[in-house]
């Protein structure tokens, strides 16, 4: 019996089938389920980390010393790792190690749609990228017998539309691994100059050899079809392009680098015209042209966005490749209201964004469910840019001489993540930036993972590291603790706090709705005494909405709060000018 | 490699279970012993957003998108939701429309319009061959608990499915916590038994 499984839950049980023993990550969409189904196996070491670099490590380690390890990222949080994996490319390592990079074409969550074939081919070592959920799961057994063959880490790719679809898997036991002695050999993992100049030759050749081995492996498959037309394709876009092309000839590879040069030629070879269909960056199509082949590929099908089969057929039929079909193609509906992702009603981040931007401060973000304190009604945010960015692009606009006063701000985890060297900075070199931590101890927008300013770990309890106290032991002088709530401190904290001339950190508690109760019912509108003012609706609840009833005088509609929202947090009752806000009854502790 | 596959869009607002109704699809496709695949993505975990599920069944699926204009049964469980995604649905498919309005900040703070609910009905009315239009909420409130809603649309898609009731329930308790298995089972029969087919 198959089971259906996403290409995460596939990867964790893949790892689990191949003896992995120790597996880390930072969660991060499209890759955070893998950790998350890892955890469900005992027999696994598993953990949140601070960071990727630090689940990198740790999982590099654990290679050394003989275990088969595991670390899994978002496609940027391979850019945070990237420096162990450079490093862990010289070493090779003991017992293998498998690196899933999760990439997101199409930027469903996230800041940019790098393409990291590219770091495959950067970092010299070898990259698998399957097509759906039973080659995910096959894909790291796979990695790892490569990982040990050839003494190299295995990077295997996934994009958004392979870590998330679902499909069906055959499910196998575990292998049994026994654990490889450790040997002290500093010439191998011990990356001074000149033993990493001994090192890089052994890269060249492992990359020669791995090459001859993508010419023979079967991940790499010629699937014979109609001649006029030859498909290359890897991942998602192989299934988008079988779809579209259902008689065409393909060459589908499993591994994505390095590139099995010889059997690209024989397939150019059996067919009139070659095509490389693949999202995002034309990596496989510049390889194949260095061949000398002629082919065609991001002239067709386009370079930005995630792929889909109409993309796929729309791209192809413009380009005469296919004839146009009757059915497809857009619709006209006439104007769609939009319906972005919102901060949810009760969130505590609406309240800090809600004084920072009455404050007209510059707002330097970072990575988190407070991202959106960039939009519409609360556009409160100027810049963002990666994890941890906030607090160094805030020292470097006030050195600069920023008109304006500007503060930073980042969640807990983020904090933890990428926050302290920023930091460590800010008091080394006495820049007086005021860095805000909203503080809702949780790891929100990827599914609520516990960080070390919770202290809950993948497992459940470990350690809380309080941040005011971590700040204070850096040298910070100025740190004030406040609740989210507490509008009128909030505002009064932070007008101190960016008057200062020394570096100020505040942090601010704020309530995550999915971790924490405001204990008060619902708040109701006092219709009455509602004129339509519109200062409610600025908020950006979801809660609130425009109601049928119009102010007589003004002819603007009263606001309405859906009961069934509504989750008594009690903004909109500090941000009402009219009074005309009913408070929630406080909730009774049960 | 051409293969009949039946099609399946599930379209809603984060926090109306779109992801969890879209699973118990893809599984009794696979317990009638077809390959599935299905899609979607995950992450943005505020409430609020729009949501989609593709699910696919066949003898051999290979992309996990449904193509646009492809759609055979469309699982709308919002109103504005059911024409953001109906380009998806294939002239002549088969709505199942939740006739539940949630209405998105972006008309509260801005110049954005809810569509009234009568462009709603004549728009899929145009693309649909057959529009099933029930008030799933209403349904599942009576029936003991307004969640249970997504049981109801599904009981109203199954009447077009040639898939076994029992199939159905058996995946649908697997899917829901114990306490909640009679009301969602009293919710699927009771999408099944009403006539909800709208006139044009």
């Amino acid at each position: 019996m198959k089971t259906l499984m996403s290409g995460n839950e596939a990867i964790a049980r893949g790892a689990w089938e191949a003896g992995t023993k120790v597996a880390a990550a930072y969660p991060g969409t499209p890759s955070t389920e893998i950790l998350q189904n890892v955890a469900l196996y005992k027999d696994i070491y598993s953990e949140w980390s601070a960071n990727e670099k630090v689940a990198l490590d740790l999982a590099i380690g654990a290679a050394y010393a003989g275990q088969r390890a595991m670390a899994a990222m978002k496609h940027v949080g391979l850019n945070v790792a990237s420096e162990s994996l450079f490093y862990s490319s010289y070493t090779g390592l003991n017992a293998g190690l498998v690196i899933i990079s999760a990439d997101d074409p199409g930027m469903h969550s996230s800041q940019n749609e790098q393409d990291n074939r590219h770091f495959a081919r950067f970092a010299k070592v070898p990259m698998l990228e399957p097509t759906d959920s039973q080659e995910a799961k096959d894909y790291v057994r796979l990695a790892f017998d490569l990982s040990e063959q050839f003494d190299t880490p295995v990077l295997i790719r996934t994009t958004t539309r392979t870590s998330h679809a679902k499909s069906a898997v055959e499910l196998t036991d575990r292998a049994g691994v026994e654990k490889r002695p450790y040997v002290k050999n500093p010439s191998k993992y011990a990356m001074i100059p000149g033993f990493a100049k001994m090192r890089h030759p052994v890269v060249e050749e492992r990359m020669k050899k791995l090459k001859q081995w993508a010419e023979e492996s079967d991940v790499n498959s010629i699937e014979p079809g109609d001649h006029s037309i030859g498909i290359i394709a890897c991942g998602a876009a192989y299934q988008y392009a079988r779809e579209v092309f259902p008689t065409a000839s393909f060459l589908k590879l499993g591994m994505v680098w390095p590139l099995p040069e010889g059997k690209i030629r024989e397939f150019a070879s059996q067919v009139e015209k070659v095509y490389v269909v693949e999202e995002l960056d034309p990596f496989i199509e510049e390889n194949v042209r260095q061949l000398g082949i002629a082919v065609e590929g991001k002239s067709i099908f386009p370079i930005l966005d995630e792929l889909s089969p109409e993309r796929v057929r729309q791209s192809a039929v413009k380009a005469g490749l296919l004839p146009a079909e009757a059915n497809g193609g857009a619709l006209d509906v006439g104007p769609l209201a939009k319906r972005p992702p919102v901060l949810c009603a009760g969130c505590g981040h609406r309240d800090v964004f809600w004084i920072l931007r009455k404050m007209k401060v510059t707002v330097n973000s970072d990575i988190g469910c407070y991202a959106l304190g960039v939009m519409p009604p609360l556009d409160a945010t100027d810049t963002i840019g990666c994890m941890g960015a906030s607090i160094g692009v805030a020292m470097g606009m006030r050195i600069a001489g920023l008109e304006t006063s500007n503060v930073a701000v980042l969640g807990d985890s983020t904090f933890f993540h990428a926050g302290l060297p920023a930091l460590a900075d800010a008091v080394y070199n006495q820049t007086p930036v005021v860095t805000i931590v909203v503080d809702n101890r949780t790891t929100g927008m990827t599914g609520h993972q516990g960080n070390p300013g919770s202290g809950r770990t993948l497992h459940g309890k470990g350690k809380d590291i309080d941040i005011a106290a971590v700040a204070r032991g850096m040298g910070v002088n100025h740190v004030v603790s406040v609740d989210a709530r507490d509008l009128k401190d909030v505002e009064k904290i932070i007008r101190e706090a960016v008057k200062l001339n020394e570096p100020s950190v505040i942090v601010i508690h704020s309530i995550c709705v999915f971790e924490e109760h405001h204990n008060r019912e619902e708040y109701t509108i006092i219709a009455e005494d509602c004129n339509g003012c519109t200062l409610c609706f600025r908020i950006g609840c979801p809660a609130i909405s425009k109601s049928e009833e119009l102010d007589a005088k003004s002819q603007r509609p009263k606001a309405w709060i859906e009961p069934s929202l509504c989750v008594g947090c009690g903004l909109c009752f500090d941000v009402c000018a009219h009074q005309a806000i009913e408070p929630g009854r406080e909730k009774v502790p049960a | 490699m051409e293969t009949t596959t039946t099609n399946f869009l599930l379209a809603g607002v984060g926090g109306q279970g779109t992801l969890l109704a879209s699973d118990i699809v893809a599984e009794v496709g696979l317990h009638t012993g077809l390959d599935v695949k299905k899609s979607e993505v995950h992450g943005m975990s505020q409430r609020g957003g729009a949501v989609t599920s593709h699910v696919r069944w066949g003898t051999r699926v290979a992309s996990p998108l449904c193509e646009m204009g492809k759609v055979d049964f469309f699982i709308a469980q919002e109103m504005l939701e059911a024409l953001r995604w109906l380009a998806y649905l294939k002239p002549g498919g088969t709505i199942v429309l939740n006739k539940q309005r949630w209405v998105p900040i972006s008309t509260t703070y801005g110049q954005d319009i809810y569509p009234a609910e009568e462009h709603v009905m004549a728009t899929v009315s145009g693309r649909a061959g057959k529009v099933l239009a029930l008030d799933a909420i209403a349904i599942s409130e009576e029936l003991g608990n307004r969640r249970a809603a997504n049981s109801v649309l599904l009981g109203a898609l199954s009447t077009h499915l040639d898939t076994a009731v029992e199939e159905w329930l058996a995946v649908i308790e697997k899917n829901v916590p114990q306490k909640h298995k009679e009301v969602n089972r009293q919710c699927f029969l009771a999408g099944r038994e009403g006539d909800w087919s709208y006139k044009k």
